[in-house]
């Protein structure tokens, strides 16, 4: 890789020789933040209508979700999650007579973070299916449509005007926390300049390498959320064009 | 006073409405003994109602009289805590649902809410939606009619309620209140329902847009669908109307033909009446 970006006259690239490495690290973040992001809208999406529902025995299990995960601290739950999980699937693994089985520091990461901001946007879309006017799901109703027409042709496309401004701010937060991942083992974009910079006495170079990686990441999202919000908008007077 | 829309003659003196022979087509929707509280508070204390077709009834009465919860219970958007609701003949089961509470079996519901379409006070487009999608979104989805014979019934009604073909691809948003109420008018008749519910059409319209609505109401009158009207319009209640029923205090204090508006026999409504007079 290296020798190829020095024939081709891109040695900038090859970052000191530690491009390909970086590269890695970039990648290993956008996968741990992007699986995590699926994980966490799913259980968001789950966790506002657990919240909203009729039934205590949803709501309680739900409350006891956002408030306990939303006031300790992420690196705490990391650890706490990452080493317990492992202990209880021993456990489990044991009473059921079966051989150990490692969970991989990026599946336990993936589900931790998943786990923690799933809580934030259980948050976020609470609040966005109040705002939605309640006129809309009794016309829906009214009209016959069935829980999931009404939840899928009204509320989501309304509550997501809502919540994206929400949703933003919480990826930008999720994409960052994934750095705090790296204490577990896994080789991400900080974890790859930290290497970098102690092998070449330079840390202060790559770290600045990675803060433009994440930039340029967070610009990137901004965009595809100004889209989004947009796509969301439209129908409202005075805020399409 | 709230009659407005002076082009209109339909507020004009009741003598020019022909006395109508008394309805004697089958019955079609019968509400027995409605009851509904909210925690202690009981806002319908058994109210009934019988509707033949092509009957238009009108609930009058004071604001907290009950009138819009009533017609609330009948599609089932308030469950009722007591009464019974018959359409055809067939009356809708309640059985224990979810929670312990009284709950309507759920395909009799599904098949009511089918057959009666409701207009709201707000309107309550569906705000993401363009008018065409609005009219077309539940004869597509509940009655699974095709996206062609959808399209086709929302025009031909959006032509009806007297709105431009170039309407169909506007936002709710973009129209005035009284386009965005005959929209869902013809959102209701898109339904082909065999009643339609307007709970308050008139209320949050601004008085020079009441006109226009109320003409298409009038429209469907004469035409000789079966309808019930939350109103306050005392004048066009007297206009279009087989019957009214005159709620106080969650009960029907008087009843009767258009003609208990001009000769009210309860104190109540004639006090009513001479307070929206004044």
């Amino acid at each position: 890789m290296n020798d190829f970006l020095h024939s081709t006259g891109l040695q900038a690239l090859s970052l000191q020789g530690f491009g390909p490495l970086l590269a890695q690290g970039t990648w290993m973040t956008l996968k741990l933040a992007l699986l995590s992001l699926l994980l966490s809208l799913a259980l968001g999406l789950v966790g506002a209508s657990a919240k909203l529902s009729s039934l205590r025995l949803l709501r309680l299990p739900a409350t006891l979700y956002t408030t306990l995960i939303r006031s300790v601290p992420d690196l705490v739950l990391i650890l706490l999650i990452f080493y317990t999980l492992q202990l209880w699937l021993n456990d489990f693994t044991e009473l059921l007579g079966w051989g150990y089985f490692e969970i991989d520091p990026f599946t336990a990461g993936v589900m931790t973070l998943g786990f923690i901001y799933g809580a934030y946007f259980t948050e976020n879309f609470r609040g966005a299916i109040l705002s939605v006017p309640a006129g809309q799901l009794e016309a829906a109703t009214a009209y016959g449509l069935s829980r999931v027409q009404r939840f899928r042709l009204v509320l989501f496309p309304q509550l997501m005007r809502f919540a994206l401004p929400g949703l933003g701010n919480n990826w930008l937060v999720l994409l960052k926390s994934t750095a705090l991942v790296s204490i577990i083992g896994l080789a991400d974009l900080v974890k790859a300049a930290q290497n970098a910079g102690k092998t070449t006495n330079n840390t202060l170079y790559f770290l600045i390498i990675a803060a433009l990686v994440y930039l340029v990441i967070t610009s990137l999202s901004n965009r595809l959320l100004k889209k989004l919000e947009r796509r969301y908008n439209t129908g409202i007077k005075g805020l399409t064009s | 006073m709230t009659l407005s829309a002076p082009a209109l003659s339909i507020h004009d003196s009741p003598t020019q409405r022909a006395v109508a022979a008394p309805n004697t087509a089958a019955i079609k929707l019968t509400v027995e003994a409605l009851h509904k509280s909210y925690g202690d508070h009981e806002v319908l204390k058994g109210v009934s109602l019988q509707a033949r077709k092509g009957d238009v009834i009108s609930l009058i009465g004071a604001s907290g009289s009950g009138k819009s919860t009533f017609l609330r219970c009948i599609n089932f958007l308030e469950q009722p805590d007591a009464g019974s609701i018959t359409l055809d003949e067939q009356t809708i089961e309640m059985r224990q649902g979810r929670a312990g509470a009284r709950a309507p079996h759920p395909a009799q519901l599904q098949n009511l809410r089918t057959r009666l379409a409701m207009v709201f006070q707000h309107f309550n487009l569906w705000s993401h939606m363009t008018v065409l999608e609005n009219i077309c979104l539940a004869p597509r989805r509940v009655l699974g009619v095709s996206a062609q014979e959808a399209e086709a019934r929302a025009r031909a009604y959006l032509d009806k309620v007297g709105l431009p073909s170039r309407a169909a691809d506007q936002y709710p948003a973009f129209l005035s209140g009284g386009q965005q109420q005959r929209v869902a008018i013809a959102r209701a008749l898109a339904m082909e329902p065999e009643i339609i519910l307007f709970d308050e059409p008139t209320s949050a319209l601004d008085p020079e847009l009441v006109g226009e609505v109320l003409k298409v109401i009038q429209t469907l009158a004469e035409e000789g669908r079966t309808m019930l009207m939350v109103t306050h319009e005392m004048g066009f209640a007297r206009q279009v109307s087989s019957q009214v029923l005159f709620l106080h205090q969650g009960r029907v204090e008087e009843q009767g033909s258009a003609e208990i508006l001009d000769q009210p026999q309860s104190d109540r409504l004639r006090q009513f009446l001479s307070n929206r007079l004044k």
